[in-house]
């Protein structure tokens, strides 16, 4: 489903992303773990289309489109989610409109007819469900105002309406308490299906008790400097990064 | 991105034709033979001409303010023209007789005025240039006992009323545009609305200017009677020309005890091209009079003009009584907006609300200026202001001017303002959900002036969707 290859990234004069090759195929969860400043949300961003990056060489293939060659938008309606980091307020906006605005760009780019409000009420009221999330919250301002979980599993609740094939979360878990992270996780799982995939950004191991990785990949300085399977992660728990790090140089 | 997200803001401005019609217009310049001559051809009574000519000489000892926050070259009065109608308006039976070129005219702005096809509880007064083409549901609203006509007409009909209250909010000789327009005012509407009547209609004027240097000095009077209701909407459209416009028109509303007046605005005046060639200079006086218990509610959404200014205010006259202003300004290009309100409490328990949003983008220049005054008696006196700036793009300005004088120590006063910046990150969280850039915009512009917006009535609301290109559906109300 994704498959980057040799892929370097730079913000302004500085290159953060010096050759990444990642394959991500249908029904897998990923996880990317690595110390602070190792690349790993420039990833995120990278794959989602953030202006403020640039790719200078290397491909990411989706879905058999090269999606370099597409609008953060367009990647959107074919398929791509990021669940952010730190979500973006956007006052004066409900919820409930933002939300069936992106739900509705995602059907006209599928020739799909739109939801009128009422239509679309029917959709919210079985995600809200997903996250545990109360309805009141549709009638509130996007992310305005939530506290930090409440912005996390908001995240969630749009990845639930919007169904997307390749979702990219952001240290989801980050900020979270244990009840929200809970939630957040079931969340998660319960949207697992067999034709999307996951990929899990996150700095601690806490978030894989409850969502289980296929594959874990650490990154550091830009690389991915080993790949292997869910006991990475438990590994890396108990040694932290460092015995990784060494033969890396500064 | 700044340059992405100008070109979305930059659109090109549809109503900037120009109607081919006979005129009446009069040589440029001003002199009290000019002022003669206008009310000679408007037959007015010898009242108002003296009024007129009163006005006039007061204007000649002015001198145009220098205060506003806003650059042009100096204005040669003598090089407008101060009158001009279209032949074909002669004083009408009916609406049949109006010039089938100018019923055209107002199709394409999406007014319509014959009889079929007019909106539904709305009635519309149009004015174009210098004079009123016809007024729609005229019986409808005589039924109700409401007057709503041309100022021509009111003065022709109801002299009595119009000479009780012209002047009577905004004088002759409160400003240099007011002073004026007073000398030389064309045409404009008149409402009166009974004691206890509640309009049953929607009242709207519609301006357009379309001759070539020529000015538009309208007046607008509107007196709603002792517990009386009224809501009354004005809309304005002008031609591209590459000359500068002027455009200084008085609005005077009287609220009796109890009485209710809304009054909404969606100023689309041309704005000027990119470069600042052409756009008109809205130069306007707008001011109620609020009785006790009565209430006045100013609504605007100024997105056209090359340079705005105007300060809708309220003189809470009566204990009670309550002033409200809301206002949405957008600038662009090198567009030019200083505006904002004044609420002199004079009353006991009077109220004011103040919510400005303003949006610079392009080159624009926005100043809010706003004046709270309590006077010593106005014990009880509450204001909240609210005032919200957004840039977008790095060229632009945002000002804010406040003024608070408090002169009786039980009064409250609220100030809050804001400054904010449509960001890269709010475009792009859009974008990651779907959205593209345009959209991204006109949800975040909306998101912000929400609060304004939810104040239009309905068919404004969706004019004024239209005007900033962004949906309300759903952020509104």
């Amino acid at each position: 489903m994704l498959k980057i290859t040799n892929l370097h990234a730079s913000a302004g004069e500085k290159e953060i992303l010096k050759g990444i090759s990642l394959t991500v195929n249908a029904g897998e969860v990923h996880a990317i773990m690595g110390p602070n400043g190792s690349g790993k949300s420039t990833l995120a961003q990278v794959i989602a289309g953030h202006p403020g990056y640039e790719v200078t060489s290397g491909t990411i293939e989706y879905d058999g489109q090269d999606l370099l060659e597409l609008e953060a938008e367009e990647r959107a309606q074919a398929g791509v989610f990021l669940a952010f980091q730190y979500p973006i307020e956007i006052p004066g906006v409900t919820n409930a409109y933002f939300l069936r605005a992106a739900y509705n760009e995602i059907r006209k780019a599928h020739n799909q007819p739109e939801l009128d409000p009422i239509e679309f009420l029917d959709v919210m009221e079985e995600k809200l469900k997903v996250v545990e999330m109360d309805a009141s919250m549709m009638q509130r301002s996007v992310n305005a105002g939530f506290s930090g979980g409440e912005k996390k599993r908001n995240e969630i609740l749009q990845m639930a309406v919007l169904e997307p094939k390749l979702a990219v979360l952001d240290e989801t878990d980050s900020g979270l308490d244990i009840d929200a992270l809970r939630i957040v996780a079931e969340g998660v799982n319960k949207l697992k299906r067999p034709d999307n995939a996951t990929i899990l950004v996150t700095h601690y191991q806490r978030l894989l008790n409850y969502i289980v990785p296929d594959h874990v990949h650490v990154l550091a300085g830009g690389r991915i400097i080993k790949s292997g399977g869910k006991e990475l992660a438990l590994e890396l728990e108990a040694k932290g990064y460092d015995w990784l790090l060494e033969p890396v140089p500064a | 991105m700044s340059a992405t997200i100008e070109t979305l803001v930059n659109k090109e401005y549809q109503y900037g034709f120009v109607t081919d019609v006979d005129t009446d217009t009069i040589p440029p310049g001003l002199t009290e033979e000019t002022v003669r001559l206008i009310s000679k051809k408007k037959e007015e009574p010898e009242w108002l001409l003296e009024w007129r000519l009163k006005a006039f000489r007061r204007w000649q000892t002015m001198t145009e303010p220098t205060w506003p926050n806003v650059s042009y070259e100096p204005i040669d009065y003598q090089a407008h023209t101060y009158y001009s109608a279209p032949k074909s308006v002669k004083p009408l039976q009916s609406l049949d007789e109006v010039d089938p070129e100018l019923l055209k005219t107002y199709e394409k702005l999406g007014i319509s005025l014959t009889e079929q096809k007019r909106l539904a509880g709305v009635a519309v007064d149009a004015i174009f240039d210098s004079v009123s083409v016809g007024t729609t549901m005229k019986e409808e609203l005589a039924k109700a006992g409401v007057i709503f006509c041309s100022f021509g007409e009111a003065v022709r009909e109801h002299p009595e009323l119009v000479q009780k209250y012209l002047g009577s909010v905004v004088p002759y000789s409160d400003n240099f545009f007011a002073a004026l327009n007073s000398a030389v005012f064309s045409d404009g509407s008149f409402v009166y609305v009974p004691k206890g009547v509640k309009c049953p209609l929607e009242l709207s004027t519609y301006f357009r200017i379309n001759a070539a240097n020529t000015g538009q000095f309208e007046r607008t009077l509107i007196v709603a009677d002792e517990g009386a209701s009224v809501s009354y909407l004005e809309g304005c459209t002008a031609p591209k020309r590459d000359e500068h416009q002027l455009h200084a028109a008085v609005v005077e509303i009287v609220a009796l005890d109890r009485a209710t007046v809304k009054y909404s605005t969606v100023q689309n005046w041309y704005a000027g091209d990119s470069e600042g060639k052409g756009g008109i200079y809205n130069f306007v006086t707008k001011r109620g009079k609020a009785f006790t218990d009565a209430k006045i509610s100013w609504t605007q959404v100024e997105t056209g003009s090359a340079i705005t200014w105007k300060y809708p205010s309220v003189i809470l006259q009566g204990d009670n009584s309550v002033g409200e202003f809301y206002s949405v300004a957008v600038v662009n290009g090198k567009q030019q907006a200083d505006t904002g309100t004044k609420m002199i409490h004079i009353g006991r328990n009077t109220r004011s609300t103040i919510i400005s949003k303003g949006i610079s983008a392009g080159q624009g220049q926005n100043s809010y200026r706003g004046q709270v005054k309590v006077l010593p008696k106005a014990a009880g006196a509450r204001n909240y202001t609210q005032c919200d700036s957004m840039l977008i793009g790095n060229r632009c300005g945002a000002h804010t001017f406040p003024y608070i004088e408090v002169a009786n120590n039980s009064a409250t006063l609220e100030h809050e303002a804001s400054t904010s910046k449509i960001g890269e990150d709010q475009i792009f969280y859009c974008k990651a959900r779907g959205l593209n850039a345009e959209h991204a915009i006109s949800l975040i512009v909306a998101g912000f002036c929400k609060e304004v917006f939810k104040e239009l009535p309905m068919e404004f609301a969706l004019e004024a969707q239209q005007l900033l290109g962004i949906s309300l559906e759903g952020s509104v109300g």
